[in-house]
């Protein structure tokens, strides 16, 4: 298999992140944050999105581009919890049953968006945009008007006061950074979750596994070109809706692992900006709308979280705005993705 | 396809406008009131949703990267503000400044969008997604003088929401409002909204505007025929950009404010559903449909807002709008996905 690349001169598998190192290091001199401030922060950020970021992969692989809808795959996951907190399932039985309906939702889901999808061939990315905006208000609609009045609710705490809809924020106590302070290592000011870490790279090595299987093979087949595996028997149809199966549950779980870490559960929002923020982590390390491995989101959540621990900071000290720096954030956050568009459909036409 | 004919979603969305007006009738709201709320919102929003037609004409899709166009109006409407220009005048100086504005920007929106040829609709969200943090920088930084437009406390940066009281607030809404019998027609209004109606019924009889259709019909046909495709498709997609920065001065005087910063950010998703619940696919449409499309949205929009009210649970608008909106358009990506592989 050939795989396409940029010209020898201007190759964004290696520009963008040298863009981003220069900007960032930029940043960080205007910020006056400590090296190991930021460095427990960007780990802390390694450990909260990784597993979201990996989730992209499989898509990309498969052709099917940066899949928006990762979003759907956190709500699943967030209404598993609810669900789970509402009726009061507590400890590790409920977090065991949380993990078990949100993978089973997710499935479901990932099956639903992965028929939607083999209908919009060639347009999945804006597919996909649109069905998280559109289970983002079903979603809404369940909880801000369903709960308490349609379905019944044990839990009054996660109420609000008129007896409709469940509350902004719910607390997660019971499961706050349990898994996140196991083999916690201290080496001087640097602070590293030893076990979080390895359960990211688990799941790196998972999907790393997925794609040299037959499976893999298959959706590497059809990510260079659909009509050749057609003709090689395999059947494309069943294998990209896998595809987008696979890539909801890991987002599922990619979400337990962000709310756990977060601790506090933004019922309408938590889920909301992932897709961007991960879409252009996974961007930020080199990969492209074609063509992304395991070290493009490895890197690149490292590389676009410290931009985005450093520029808010650099904004106060350099503007005495902090707001600034916010607008720069999510300037680079869809700017990234923009580009990544721009380039690649132009190596495409060329 | 010469006559019209209605399709499934609109049938749906009729039937539903049509619940929607029984339900408000046995709730005993005034419904001469709403009826004239409605003629507003159409032109108040209708101008954006109008927009739209030349770059699908032109076939490059539907313009998610409206926030481009409307940033260029919120440029116009606020050097009228900050040169304190009042009334009828500063409203038609609001559109001449946006005119400007948003050629200019048009045009690089154009040169980018020339280059993305087939994935318009996906790199055009993600355009006007980062011009909007983009702006912010300007508008935080901008050195306007009118202290009404500046943040009270600190004298820098521009508000959020500019009022334009003492400008040009309901210049176009109240100018020759005949009221017949309880229904107040505003004929100024409408006499705007039919002026780029007619502006753009002109243009595609036009050389130009031929053309634009045929490159939208059939690319490499049009290619063959001698048409400069590049050039046909930046003249469509500027007339498109300008048609939205007018569309937001409407939209702004009528409402009486300008919304700057984050506010452009899902603008283009109701304007995209309503030319697409008028009966375009995503493909060559009618000015004819933008309206009705326009219409039927915004009164459905309209008459939500004291239903949900009414049974206390006031975010259900906001849902039902977001469900509408972002149902119609998936449908509409299924359906023309559909009828572009059976061709």
């Amino acid at each position: 298999m050939r795989k396409r690349e940029g010209s020898p001169i201007f190759n964004s598998e290696y520009v963008v992140p040298m863009v981003f190192i220069a900007v960032s290091l930029l940043a960080w001199q205007f910020s006056g944050l400590t090296g190991s401030f930021v460095f427990n922060q960007v780990l802390n950020r390694f450990i909260r999105d990784g597993i979201l970021v990996l989730s992209l992969i499989i898509p990309v692989v498969a052709g099917m581009g940066l899949n928006f809808a990762i979003t759907v795959g956190a709500m699943s996951m967030q209404t598993a919890l609810l669900i789970m907190i509402a009726y009061r399932v507590e400890g590790l039985t409920g977090i065991l049953l949380a993990i078990i309906l949100g993978v089973l939702m997710s499935v479901l889901m990932g099956y639903v968006i992965g028929v939607i999808l083999n209908r919009v061939k060639g347009k999945e990315m804006i597919t996909t945009i649109i069905i998280g905006f559109l289970f983002n208000s079903v979603y809404q609609l369940i909880f801000l008007v369903g709960f308490g009045s349609v379905i019944p609710v044990l839990n009054e705490e996660i109420i609000l006061t008129r007896g409709i809809g469940v509350r902004n924020t719910v607390d997660l106590g019971m499961y706050r950074n349990t898994i996140d302070k196991l083999w916690l290592f201290e080496i001087g000011n640097l602070e590293i979750p030893f076990f979080m870490i390895l359960v990211v790279l688990i799941f790196a090595a998972m999907i790393f596994y997925i794609l040299h299987t037959r499976f893999g093979q298959e959706v590497k087949a059809i990510g260079s070109s659909t009509q050749t595996s057609e003709v090689l028997g395999i059947n494309t149809q069943a294998v990209r809706i896998k595809v987008i199966i696979l890539s909801t549950v890991l987002a599922a779980l990619g979400q337990l692992a962000y709310l756990q870490n977060i601790g506090m559960f933004d019922v309408y929002t938590a889920h909301l900006t992932n897709d961007i923020i991960s879409c252009a982590a996974l961007l930020a390390g080199g990969a492209s709308i074609k063509h992304a491995k395991i070290r493009h989101a490895l890197v690149g959540v490292f590389l676009f979280h410290t931009l985005f621990i450093v520029s808010p900071q650099a904004g106060q000290n350099l503007f005495h705005n902090a707001a600034l720096g916010e607008y720069f954030r999510s300037f680079v956050a869809y700017g990234t993705i923009a580009f990544a568009l721009i380039i690649n459909v132009r190596n495409e036409n060329n | 396809m010469s006559h019209y004919k209605l399709k499934l979603p609109q049938i749906i969305i009729s039937l539903f406008l049509l619940l929607l007006v029984v339900i408000a009738s046995a709730l005993r709201m005034d419904l001469t009131a709403l009826l004239n709320q409605s003629i507003v919102k159409l032109v108040m929003n209708g101008v954006l949703v109008l927009s739209l037609i030349p770059m699908l004409n032109v076939g490059a899709g539907m313009n998610f990267g409206l926030p481009v166009g409307i940033i260029g109006g919120l440029l116009g409407m606020c050097l009228a503000v900050n040169f304190r220009m009042t009334g009828f005048y500063g409203f038609c100086m609001a559109l001449l400044f946006s005119l400007v504005f948003c050629m200019l920007l048009g045009w690089i929106y154009g040169l980018i969008l020339n280059r993305v040829k087939g994935r318009e609709e996906i790199a055009g969200i993600f355009i006007g997604f980062s011009f909007i943090p983009l702006m912010n920088y300007f508008w935080t930084l901008v050195p306007f003088k009118n202290r009404e437009m500046l943040y009270p406390i600190g004298g820098q940066g521009l508000r959020p929401r500019i009022s334009l009281e003492n400008y040009f607030n309901h210049v176009l809404d109240d100018l020759g409002v005949i009221t017949v019998s309880g229904i107040e027609i505003p004929c100024g209004l409408l006499a705007f909204y039919a002026l780029v109606c007619v502006f753009l019924y002109l243009f595609f009889l036009t050389k130009a505007g031929r053309a634009a259709i045929a490159v939208g019909e059939n690319e490499s046909f049009a290619r063959l025929s001698g048409i400069n495709i590049a050039q046909t498709r930046l003249i469509a997609i500027i007339i498109s950009t300008v048609i939205a920065g007018f569309g937001i001065c409407v939209y702004a005087q009528s409402y009486g404010f300008i919304q700057l910063y984050d506010e452009p950010l899902s603008m283009a998703f109701p304007a995209i559903a309503a030319i697409l619940i008028g009966g375009s696919t995503g493909k060559k449409t009618f000015i004819f449909e933008a309206v009705l499309g326009a219409y039927l949205l915004q009164s459905i929009y309209l008459l939500t807002v004291p239903i949900a009210n009414a049974i206390l649970v006031p975010e259900l608008t906001e849902i039902l709008r977001t469900m509408i909106t972002y149902g119609i358009i998936l449908y509409a990506l299924l359906i023309r996905e559909r009828r572009g592989a059976s061709q």
